[in-house]
């Protein structure tokens, strides 16, 4: 019995700094403060609000962003993870992208949008090279609009997507490819019969987790582009500062609610893929 | 799956034809493509930041790095920053060893939870986290003011040394040192272990000093790096709750010092980089060891 409190520090905490807050989200998005009386009272008002309008599009643009990022992160991280794998004399190679995707993937946030502005910014040396030396220009290319942050995003996302799927590939036995390779199957059959139903699950899943990164992204977005871009992220910031009108404070709650709702979604598709799985590779 | 691949291995009455790789040959181009195009899309932004901090009129100059120590706020923020990514390590590591210590060896049961618990900050989007404790944090003046239970709150809330933000970067960090913390577990053979301490005479708390903490000694370091990595970076907790850290800085002076701001976000780069070869390096060293 002793031993079961042992495990109480670690429950208690938990619930006190992560359940919690969650709990008080979901509660307090439902009750909403009479504008003149400053009394509080139970309502949907919030909830409603955060479908129309601009929250509305708040929502979708944060949901294109995330998908578009996460599907090309995924594919383009899948790419270079097994052009690694299979290059003949690629220890270094491997080493060198290994520990770049660690560092890189962990590389968000301020550092990376100021790196970026330096670079394809207003005032950045790339741009300074392609209009001034070249005299070409951006082409109508803007870091600070959905594009500019996609571009962004991904630098963080494909190392992300390298580092969770290279395991996933180690695991395709060569032995594998040897048996279809013996049956003469070509290289597409195996990918479509035999690697593809194999990688499915943990590629999906990889790329549930760029997902909800690109999702909850916040600081990059909030340094490149302020308000100018219609997201989640933005909007529920722009709610909780001080300076707007009363209510706001609970549709900035209701907003945060949405994100966890919507994450959960992600989440429960996500182990069901999981589930699934387990059945090929245990 | 493996089965089947040795079945057909085996079956000696098909004509055994040599196997030719169709497309296998040609498909080196695409890898190359690859690795270029992504070699220069990962490598230019890191360039040009470097260009864009050290050069100068005439030629190039490192002022900007010189001048990061004396620029105004930045001995504050960083001190700020290193002392809550200090606490948060410390708390984190006493909050998390014994539970995955006791996790492995004696609640198995709890393990599932234990795992989903730790997992669920991984994907639970900062913004909402932070909002809803901010949430909690104004029932101190709405509903509690004048019970010591608001001034508890208040004292979290300094800005001097914001403690609410190294716990609620302790549960940041629990997916990164929950998984260092069990890989460790996992490694060494600590049931063997605690059970030959155990009947020695040694009490819990004693195994848990003498033998788990040693033997742990990498995975903790792990830990240790990747929190205070995670601290350092971390923006959007503080931003919304107000506070000034090492972050939020850059964010402020960009504003009147674009380079200065740049020159901070490279080193920062440099350090994480130096770091996780740190952590890399370790982890190695403890793979030799074992292997041996």
């Amino acid at each position: 019995m002793l031993v079961v409190l042992g495990a109480l520090p670690f429950f208690l905490y938990v619930a006190i700094f992560l359940l919690l807050p969650i709990g008080v989200l979901a509660v307090e998005s439902f009750r909403a403060t009479d504008p003149v009386t400053f009394e509080e009272t139970w309502s949907t008002a919030s909830i409603q609000a955060i479908t129309e309008g601009p929250y509305r599009r708040a929502y979708l643009g944060s949901l294109q962003l995330s998908l578009i990022t996460a599907v090309l992160g995924a594919v383009l991280g899948l790419a270079l993870a097994v052009a690694v794998l299979r290059a003949r004399r690629g220890l270094l190679l491997r080493r060198l992208v290994l520990t770049a995707s660690g560092v890189l993937a962990n590389f968000g946030g301020i550092p990376l949008a100021f790196a970026f502005l330096a670079t394809i910014g207003s005032a950045g040396v790339v741009t300074a090279l392609l209009t001034d030396t070249l005299g070409i220009g951006l082409g109508g290319f803007s870091l600070f609009s959905m594009a500019g942050l996609a571009l962004v995003y991904l630098y963080f996302l494909i190392p992300l997507m390298v580092l969770t799927i290279i395991p996933a590939l180690e695991a395709l036995r060569p032995q594998w490819r040897e048996a279809s390779d013996n049956l003469g199957a070509s290289g597409w059959q195996y990918w479509r019969h035999v690697g593809g139903p194999v990688l499915a699950p943990p590629v999906i899943g990889a790329t549930m987790l760029l997902f909800a990164s690109a999702f909850a992204a916040y600081a990059t977005a909030d340094a490149l582009v302020g308000a100018s871009v219609p997201l989640v992220t933005l909007q529920i910031a722009n709610a909780l500062s001080g300076d707007v009108v009363v209510g706001s404070e609970n549709r900035g709650k209701a907003l945060a609610l949405g994100m966890v709702v919507l994450v959960g979604l992600v989440m429960v598709f996500y182990a069901w893929v999981q589930r699934r799985t387990q059945r090929w590779l245990a | 799956m493996t089965a089947l691949a040795e079945g057909v291995a085996g079956s000696g009455s098909v004509a055994p034809e040599t196997p030719v790789r169709r497309g296998r040959r040609g498909s080196g181009a695409w890898r190359y493509a690859v690795l270029a195009v992504l070699g220069v899309y990962f490598v230019v932004p890191i360039a040009a930041s470097v260009w864009f901090t050290i050069r100068e009129r005439d030629g190039v100059s490192l002022e900007t790095y010189a001048a990061i120590p004396g620029a105004e706020g930045f001995a504050e923020a960083i001190t700020r920053s290193l002392a809550i990514a200090g606490l948060t390590v410390v708390i984190a590591l006493v909050l998390m060893v014994p539970t995955v210590v006791l996790v492995n060896l004696r609640l198995p049961r709890l393990r599932t939870t234990v795992e989903l618990l730790t997992l669920m900050p991984l994907v639970l989007p900062p913004i909402a986290l932070v909002v809803g404790v901010r949430s909690v944090l104004a029932w101190a003046p709405d509903y509690f003011f004048g019970t010591p239970l608001a001034e508890a709150f208040f004292a979290l809330q300094k800005p001097s040394l914001p403690w609410i933000l190294v716990f609620v970067y302790v549960i940041l960090a629990l997916p990164f040192v929950y998984r260092a913390l069990d890989a460790g577990v996992r490694g060494a053979d600590l049931r063997t272990l605690t059970e030959a301490a155990r009947n020695l005479g040694a009490s819990w708390p004693r195994v848990l000093v003498s033998v788990v903490l040693p033997v742990l000694k990498t995975s903790v370091l792990n830990a240790a790096f990747l929190t205070l990595a995670l601290v350092m970076g971390e923006y959007t907790i503080a931003v919304i709750l107000g506070f000034e850290t090492f972050p939020t800085w850059i964010v402020v002076i960009s504003g009147s010092a674009p380079q200065l701001s740049v020159a901070v976000s490279v080193l920062s780069l440099v350090i994480t980089w130096l770091l996780l070869l740190l952590i890399s390096a370790l982890d190695r060293r403890r793979g030799t060891k074992e292997t041996s």
